[in-house]
């Protein structure tokens, strides 16, 4: 082939990789533009403080959707949380063998189940007993989910803690537990938190899981054990309804879980990058 | 492990049980996070045993049969799963067919050809896209995408393929091609951050032995490095058609609901979790219940084949780069 050829190829498909990359990259900023364009414009004080109106009317807020889904995510890390970071610190300290790397696995499995077959489950083994929808069950059907990330992010950084330091910690003598809660996991707790920052975002915009164990609700949810609100299944209801001002409030709705979103986001991929580089040896 | 056993040999000699180290605290944190970690495995083995004893009613009734009866119509009793089985995976490769292409060039531009500097800012707005709630990306959709193929993707297609059955019928906008199209964009940062890691994870001299050569740069990454990575980036393809499989909530907002196999992808279909989405809440006899949990059994079954094939692949490239 002649070389001229070759260099137009190679320049045009640049070009081609490129625009690929440009038109995915754009869609980002599509969705943040159109967002706040429409969302922006709906949102008002009262969508933070009011709750919603009957289907029709004009106004309302959805404070009790913000609350109720910093309730079920609170309920979901406090599940999650603590049986993940415990599984991650087995995997990366005690584990090594066929049991390891079968729950290692399971922990992926889990992660790649469909978030519509956890609500199922969370509505069997939670609902179904209880007999009615409450906020407990959309809390446990979350926490199935922030599990898995949890498990495997904590594992993960607790790998890239320099065995050095393992080793410091036993010579001084430290018991291995000691050596875990006092050396090892200190070491990687920018990351473990950062991972779970990361993991809460992934959850907080579950809609699935809680359409069948949260449900929904119009009011303050007084009590753990009755249905409650949350912002991603109001977006939901509210963007399907034929209602002219609930498009409105899924817009500001939409806006507000996103931003939550992307600052989670973007604060604990940077704290990332930075602590990335301070433990390479 | 080496560490700890090299450390505790001086003075393990005499007494050194389980149960004086349980009382030292050692086998303790051991046992507690073994126990914890086990709790992983339990979850997942109770989720498949509940799938399976809460659809039991509609598997004795329906047998094997479900997967392939094609009407759904739960006020007469008749339940069928392959409307849905059918909605779902042409959504899904539709999304494939649509995402693969763009996500693999766009890996290829960030791993091989960008500036290192534009390939981090990149990577970080694409890690950006794959956070975005799928809620988020329905909501879009209902507003932007849809009226787009009502009134010129739609017409657009009929116009020119016209004679081909896939694009004939009424346009409502809502449908086959609005959910594939809105899943493409959701699954292509999957596709762009696996593949790319796969690319990367390829030798540098891979790369150097073809440039050295003589070969251009993109001749070097088509010929040398893709080849090298194509377990990866396949298994990219089959981590997000899992994705694309279970996802629900933009899907159920665009796809119009009706289980129908129609051959039109501008005609609306149905997908399993939009049906398990829809109707779960609704759903008032124990067969109805059971054959959506059924279902939930089904969607599980295929995304749990395709991830662990997924996972056996990317797993096999990264093994393979570090050999070299």
């Amino acid at each position: 082939m002649p070389m001229a050829w070759r260099k137009f190829v190679n320049s045009l498909m640049l070009t081609v990789t490129a625009v690929c990359t440009v038109l995915t990259v754009s869609t980002l900023f599509l969705i943040l533009g159109y967002l706040l364009w429409n969302g922006a414009s709906s949102l008002d004080w009262d969508f933070f403080t009011k709750l919603p109106l009957p289907s029709g009317e004009k106004g309302g807020g959805m404070a009790n959707a913000i609350v109720g889904s910093g309730q079920i995510l609170l309920l979901a890390v406090a599940i999650g949380v603590p049986i993940g970071v415990v599984s991650g610190i087995y995997l990366s300290e005690f584990g090594g063998g066929f049991f390891a790397s079968l729950i290692r696995y399971t922990a992926d499995l889990l992660n790649g189940v469909p978030s519509i077959v956890i609500g199922i489950f969370a509505w069997s083994v939670v609902v179904v007993p209880m007999k009615r929808f409450s906020a407990i069950s959309g809390g446990i059907a979350l926490s199935l989910m922030l599990i898995p990330i949890a498990t495997r992010t904590t594992e993960q950084f607790l790998r890239d803690v320099p065995n050095s330091l393992r080793e410091g910690a036993l010579a001084l003598g430290a018991s291995k537990p000691r050596a875990i809660a006092t050396v090892i996991v200190p070491a990687a707790t920018t990351g473990i938190l950062t991972g779970l920052i990361l993991g809460v975002a992934r959850i907080a915009g579950e809609t699935a899981p809680l359409l069948f164990t949260a449900l929904n609700n119009q009011f303050w949810a007084k009590t753990w054990r009755e249905p409650i609100a949350s912002l991603p299944v109001m977006i939901y209801t509210h963007a399907i309804s034929p209602y002219e001002d609930w498009h409105r409030q899924a817009w500001a709705a939409g806006l507000v879980l996103l931003m939550l979103v992307l600052v989670a986001n973007i604060a604990a991929r940077l704290i990332l990058a930075r602590g990335n580089s301070a433990f390479r040896p | 492990m080496a560490a700890s056993a090299t450390v505790s040999a001086p003075r393990a000699p005499e007494g050194r049980t389980f149960f004086t180290r349980l009382r030292a605290g050692e086998e303790t944190a051991y046992l507690f996070c073994l126990l914890t970690a086990c709790s992983i495995l339990l979850v997942t083995a109770y989720l498949i045993f509940q799938l399976w004893i809460q659809s039991s009613v509609a598997r004795r009734q329906f047998g094997l049969g479900f997967l392939w009866t094609t009407i759904w119509d739960p006020n007469l009793g008749h339940f069928g799963a392959l409307p849905f089985i059918y909605g779902t995976l042409v959504t899904s490769l539709l999304a494939l067919i649509i995402a693969a292409p763009l996500g693999l060039g766009a890996a290829i531009y960030l791993s091989e050809m960008a500036p290192p500097k534009w390939s981090n800012v990149f990577t970080f707005l694409i890690e950006l896209l794959a956070a975005v709630p799928s809620v988020i990306y329905g909501l879009l959709a209902i507003f932007t995408l849809v009226p787009l193929v009502r009134s010129v993707i739609g017409p657009a297609l009929e116009h020119t393929f016209g004679f081909l059955p896939l694009f004939k019928g009424p346009i409502y906008g809502v449908g086959v091609l609005t959910a594939g199209m809105i899943l493409a964009i959701m699954t292509f940062p999957y596709i762009i951050s696996i593949s790319r890691e796969s690319l990367m994870s390829v030798p540098r001299e891979q790369r150097e032995a073809a440039l050295a050569l003589g070969a251009t740069k993109w001749e070097a990454t088509w010929d040398a490095v893709v080849p090298f990575a194509r377990l990866g980036i396949l298994g990219s393809i089959f981590l997000s058609l899992a994705r694309a499989l279970g996802e629900t909530m933009a899907v159920t907002m665009v796809i119009g609901n009706d289980p129908k196999i129609r051959a039109s992808l501008l005609a609306p279909g149905y997908t399993i979790a939009s049906v398990i989405a829809n109707e779960f809440t609704e759903a008032t006899e124990d067969i109805h219940l059971a054959s959506l949990v059924l279902l939930g059994l089904v969607l599980f079954l295929i995304t749990i084949i395709l991830n662990a094939g997924a996972r056996l692949l990317i797993l096999a490239t990264t093994k393979a780069g570090m050999k070299k």
